[in-house]
């Protein structure tokens, strides 16, 4: 078999368990995809020794037919996740030469599940960026191109080495986190599927923490079905995070039946924005005629506060992200400052922290520490926490009243060039995130599945947001608006 | 609301980050912006609403009260920028 790496997990896993290739075999034509794809800074700790050693064994248990269902297939992990042995730095400077002694719950239950880690991947610092622009190993570029045009472009972010190496075909699938959006957004930028799952489905234990009521991990894949295959295996209950659900996972794959009659799926009036391109208007028609063509009832619904939504998560994430952060002080790992003579042990923070916080990332800590100081804490951060409970009531209600499933755009725009949001403020960045953040402050599953091209040749995604833990439920729509949208494009390589 | 230079140094102290005098406007600036936005949220009626304490209505889950873990001073230090005698060093604390 030719290009192993294009193959998606369901295609290699069956290849795999009727003996037409071996895992060192897919292992080794990813491994020579990465080095072949150094353009796109995808990939930042490679780990081509971990990954051989994985493919012998995934190899050894599918010949003895002892295959666990992720067996053999090579991945690429976030740089979010805490890999024992191997630099896991949030793409920060302050977690320099960090080498944990233990492994995430999620990467372990990969590894458990038989899957190959190829090597880290690039993301934004600490998960706070929309374009993989605050990244300490430079912004990972988007295998797309609009045109002939040669300018790059993000993939997106903070997921955006992830949602870079699936698109390009350098692994098969990645582990991506979810704050405001950092999974579905950069999928949608990409043209692939990321789901982001009900927060408490996946453990976030071992997962550098930005904002721990927000984020949540998922898998990023070249299709719904292997979405499933790959969301299963990350999910489950785990006692080590104490807001992790101790619910059974469902088999994910068996649920993509495609029939969809009957289903209510809500278009919510909120999430037709002035200034929103017309081919975004009319990629979200097309998906609602796709969706009524498929036999789902379609209803307008509103869910009144979708404005608030940004703000409320410029509150939270950051006083969170000021509360989580505190721990990068130059004592238990990491970077620390150079002290000079006469320094304490205040100095020795704040030159720690400010040589090793990008800046993005000492923004974000000093707006947490202000919104939850003496003072201000009623006027902003319990604001924002109240405002956030009509937020989850906005879904409640529409989901109590028969909607099974919400369908909106992924992004307000395709992908746009590194660099170009460099004059503008950061709310002009933090906009990206407008239609994905109210998913996390609800807390619901919610997947982005490409379903077209813009003018200019570049991927545009749509979002179902589904009932929580009905994962399964909100997978097997989005199986129904993929195979309508029939989206097979690839990007051309130029890299 | 706005913030002056010497509430933006005060943030800066709170938060432990270095930040230099002839960069607290711009940082200032860059605060009244994010505030701004925020501001929104006072059109909001919160009247009678109870603020968000957990994502999802669960019961945490609780277990015995006993040792789990331990005995890994080495695995704990491995990644300290200074650690002796089995202890993470700081500069000195106290006069």
């Amino acid at each position: 078999m030719s290009d192993l790496n294009t193959l998606t997990l369901a295609q290699a896993r069956d290849a795999l368990r009727k003996g037409e290739t071996t895992s060192v075999a897919l292992t080794e034509a990813c491994l020579a995809a990465i080095e072949g794809a150094g353009a796109l800074n995808a990939f930042v700790h490679k780990t081509p020794e971990i990954a051989l050693e994985r493919a012998h064994a995934a190899d050894v248990r599918l010949q003895s037919g002892d295959a666990p269902k992720m067996c053999g297939l090579p991945i690429g992990i976030k740089d979010l996740f805490c890999t024992k042995g191997v630099p896991s730095q949030a793409a920060s400077r302050i977690l320099e030469g960090f080498k944990p002694e233990y492994e995430s719950t999620v990467s372990q239950q990969l590894a458990d599940a038989g899957a190959v880690m190829l090597g880290k991947l690039n993301m934004d610092e600490f998960a706070m960026g929309s374009s993989n622009e605050t990244s300490c190993y430079g912004n990972a570029v988007n295998p797309w191109r609009r045109g002939n045009d040669d300018a790059a472009l993000t993939p997106g972010g903070s997921s955006g080495g992830s949602a870079a190496a699936v698109a390009a075909d350098l692994c098969l699938a990645a582990t991506g986190t979810d704050t405001g959006g950092s999974i579905r957004q950069p999928a949608a930028f990409v043209g692939i599927t990321g789901i982001k799952p009900t927060y408490g489905r996946c453990s976030r234990w071992g997962i550098v923490a930005f904002a721990s009521s927000l984020d949540q991990a998922g898998p990023m894949t070249k299709d719904v079905r292997d979405a499933a295959i790959m969301l299963e295996a990350m999910c489950g209950h785990d006692p080590k995070d104490s807001t992790s659900a101790d619910l059974a996972v469902p088999d994910f794959e068996a649920m993509l039946t495609g029939d969809i009659r009957g289903k209510v799926i809500g278009i919510p009036r909120e999430y037709r924005m002035d200034g929103m391109p017309e081919e975004i208007e009319a990629l979200w028609q097309q998906g609602t005629e796709m969706l009524r063509a498929a036999g789902a009832e379609i209803r307008d619904i509103s869910l009144p506060h979708t404005k608030y939504a940004l703000p409320t998560y410029y509150v939270i994430a950051p006083a969170e992200a000021s509360s989580n952060l505190a721990r990068y002080d130059g004592v238990r790992y990491g970077h620390r400052a150079k002290l000079a003579q006469g320094d304490g042990i205040t100095e020795m923070y704040e030159k720690t922290r400010a040589e090793g916080f990008g800046h993005e990332v000492q923004r974000r800590v000093m707006v947490g520490t202000y919104v939850l100081s003496a003072g201000f804490y009623d006027a902003y951060y319990n604001r924002a926490r109240k405002v956030r409970s009509l937020i989850k009531k906005d879904f409640e209600d529409v989901f109590a009243a028969g909607v099974d499933a919400i369908l909106t755009p992924a992004t307000p725009s395709a992908a746009f060039g590194l660099g170009e949001m460099a004059e503008a403020d950061p709310v002009q960045m933090y906009l990206n995130d407008v239609f994905t953040v109210t998913v996390n402050l609800a807390g619901l599953p919610g997947v982005s599945v490409p379903a077209g091209l813009d003018k200019q040749g570049l991927p545009l995604g749509l979002q179902l947001i589904g009932r929580p833990w009905e994962e399964g439920d909100l997978l097997n729509t989005a199986y129904a608006l993929e195979q309508a949208a029939g989206f097979v494009a690839k990007p051309g390589k130029w890299w | 609301m706005s913030i002056d230079q010497s509430t933006a140094a005060k943030v800066a102290k709170l938060a432990r980050i270095k930040v230099d005098e002839d960069a607290l406007p711009a940082l200032a600036a860059e605060f009244n912006t994010i505030l701004g936005f925020i501001e929104q949220l006072n059109e909001v009626d919160v009247e009678g609403v109870e603020p968000m304490v957990s994502v999802t209505p669960m019961r945490l889950k609780r277990r015995a009260d006993g040792v789990t873990d331990g005995n890994q001073q080495a695995k704990v230090l491995s990644n300290a920028p200074d650690a002796r005698e089995g202890f993470f060093a700081v500069p000195k604390v106290v006069e």
